[in-house]
């Protein structure tokens, strides 16, 4: 009897389609001839040439990568630290509220988070605008990459790094010259991540946000509120190829490490 | 480098995300609370008291007494928050579950596959994650619709005459939730049933428990720890959920996120939404203090 049954394949199938039916007919119709979202009148580029046209939505977009690269590198930095903090020191006075504190905001309601942020920059009478929202962005998405981090270092062989210890090499060299290739992988995967959470917040960035620093989800927001256009099917077919094409080039880069170690742990084991 | 200078890097990296957080996730909450305290005023910060170095001492002992927890009284007489605050609670219970009635299945045949495909099919579980949100709910508008291609559909195969009434009612919530977090459930459940060891499966079959009970009293039990995970995960989020209701409920829908939002963008009502924020973040501290716990026994048994 195969455990890969009929019953288990279907489900599975049958899953899929649920997750992708709905995106592949977003971007189906990202191409359709009429303005309607749901007949059908022919193949059609036009809702890509009047977005490049629509200089609201462009400079929305530009705002949001700006966004995304500064608040991703940053929180990046953060959240390594982050999880290093957490899975090397075991004790420090206070760690019940710091693991609490990078836990909490995966699962905190957005709203929450967006409106306490936002009385924060109030009370310290700061402007709000492209600098609130990247600082909302890295808080919210240091603790993504903290987690992504925190597990490829709860399977670390430690023994690596005692050793360069162990042959005089102090901390930070032994941090930079041994533990962070190794963890690589998931530090990029978690920059990654950071970068698309920030590319879609729209929540967080509509409390955070102030005038001349709306992003590319605040923008589609208001548009899909007046209605359904093929335009904003574009917009968004370019925002999934963007991330996806990301997504893609990730798993490539760490696969490829992945082999390399494996190939240089072989001819480690070799030359012994 | 001294030994000095390696202490001070191991303790820079503790202090620096700590201190973030403190600054930029824990102070806000007591701000929140301290302003769910104050009343409305015609200004800018539009609250008082506000709060200055400069009014000395006495000045702030004044404005404390101006505190009042009359904001929190005003949520309990008027019954628009309560009914917002128990719908939320319903209607991410009832999506909670059929999440759960959906991803088991996905999970379980994800991890009877072949080992080969798994890597492939987690991947396709996460990919639409990483795809926006708020795309995601958008696609769901032209598919509800009255002229929609869900109706279009049915009509064309002869199951309705005619069309249903699905976008701007609960059940387009329902859907918008289930399709939205899917993959937060799937995710922990297939890692539960992936580690689970086949041959107490076949030693319960081969001592003949049929397979169903064999399911129930065996497969279940191993994989409550992902269950329990993922409902949390869909749960917690779902109940301040504001995208899905906004974009796919109807006027008369009530969720809490969205009531939030309105009183502090349409009402500007700063101190009243601070003191919906408050309530709500009381009422999820427990499933959140639970949901770290998990998490931290799932730390400790990775070591």
């Amino acid at each position: 009897m195969t455990r890969w049954s009929r019953f288990n394949i279907i489900s599975v199938a049958l899953g899929f389609a649920f997750l992708y039916l709905p995106i592949v007919l977003l971007v189906v119709f990202s191409f359709n001839e009429s303005r309607l979202v749901t007949v059908w009148a022919g193949f059609s580029t036009k809702w890509y040439v009047a977005l490049f046209n629509n200089q609201g939505l462009m400079d929305a977009a530009w705002v949001t990568i700006r966004v995304a690269l500064l608040s991703a590198t940053v929180a990046t930095v953060l959240g390594t630290m982050a999880a290093l903090s957490l899975v090397r020191f075991t004790r420090f006075r206070g760690r019940m509220l710091f693991s609490g504190m990078v836990y909490a905001p995966l699962v905190m309601p957005e709203v929450i988070t967006g409106l306490s942020l936002l009385l924060l920059f109030v009370a310290i009478g700061f402007d709000r605008g492209f600098w609130t929202v990247t600082l909302a962005h890295i808080t919210l998405t240091m603790c993504f990459v903290a987690v992504v981090v925190q597990s490829r270092l709860l399977s670390f062989d430690r023994s690596v790094e005692e050793a360069a210890l162990d042959l005089g090499a102090t901390p930070l060299r032994t941090f930079f010259e041994v533990t962070l290739p190794i963890i690589a992988p998931a530090v990029f995967s978690g920059w990654v991540l950071a970068f698309t959470l920030s590319l879609d917040d729209l929540v967080i960035a509509s409390f955070t946000s102030g005038p001349g620093a709306t992003t590319l989800p605040m923008k589609i927001y208001s548009q899909v509120r007046l209605g359904v256009t093929p335009e904003i099917n574009a917009a968004c077919t370019l925002l999934i190829a963007l991330v996806t094409v990301g997504v893609i080039i990730a798993s490539i880069v760490t696969k490829r490490r992945e082999l390399q170690r494996q190939r240089d742990e072989h001819a480690a084991f070799a030359g012994r | 480098m001294t030994k000095l200078g390696s202490r001070i890097f191991s303790r820079l990296v503790i202090i620096v995300p700590y201190a973030w957080l403190l600054f930029f996730f824990l102070i806000p909450f007591v701000i929140v609370f301290r302003i769910s305290l104050s009343t409305t005023a015609i200004a800018q910060p539009p609250y008082e008291p506000v709060f200055r170095l400069a009014d000395g001492l006495a000045g702030i002992i004044d404005n404390i007494r101006q505190l009042s927890f009359d904001n929190f009284v005003w949520l309990t007489e008027d019954a628009l928050y309560i009914n917002a605050y128990l719908s939320s609670l319903k209607i991410a219970g009832i999506s909670t579950f059929l999440t759960l009635l959906i991803a088991y299945p996905i999970a379980y045949g994800m991890a009877q596959a072949p080992r080969t495909w798994r890597p492939t099919l987690l991947m396709l579980v996460i990919l639409p994650f990483w795809t926006s949100f708020l795309i995601r709910v958008y696609a769901w508008i032209a598919i509800l619709k009255p002229e929609g291609l869900l109706n279009q559909l049915l009509i064309s195969a002869g199951l309705i005459n005619e069309p249903l009434i699905i976008l701007n009612t609960n059940w387009a919530i329902y859907i918008g939730i289930v399709y939205s977090y899917l993959p937060f459930m799937i995710l922990p459940i297939y890692s539960a049933l992936e580690k689970m060891d086949h041959s107490l499966i076949e030693a319960a079959e081969d001592l003949g428990c049929p397979p169903i009970s064999a399911f129930w009293k065996v497969t279940f039990p191993l994989s409550l720890a992902g269950v329990v995970a993922g409902c949390m995960l869909v749960f917690i989020p779902a109940v301040g959920e504001f995208v899905i209701p906004d974009l796919l409920g109807g006027s008369q829908t009530l969720m809490i996120g969205k009531t939030l939002w309105t009183e502090f963008n349409a009402n500007r009502d700063w101190p009243v939404s601070a003191a919906v924020a408050t309530v709500l973040l009381l009422i999820l501290v427990v499933p959140i203090v639970f949901f770290q716990n998990m998490q931290a026994k799932a730390e400790e048994r990775g070591k």
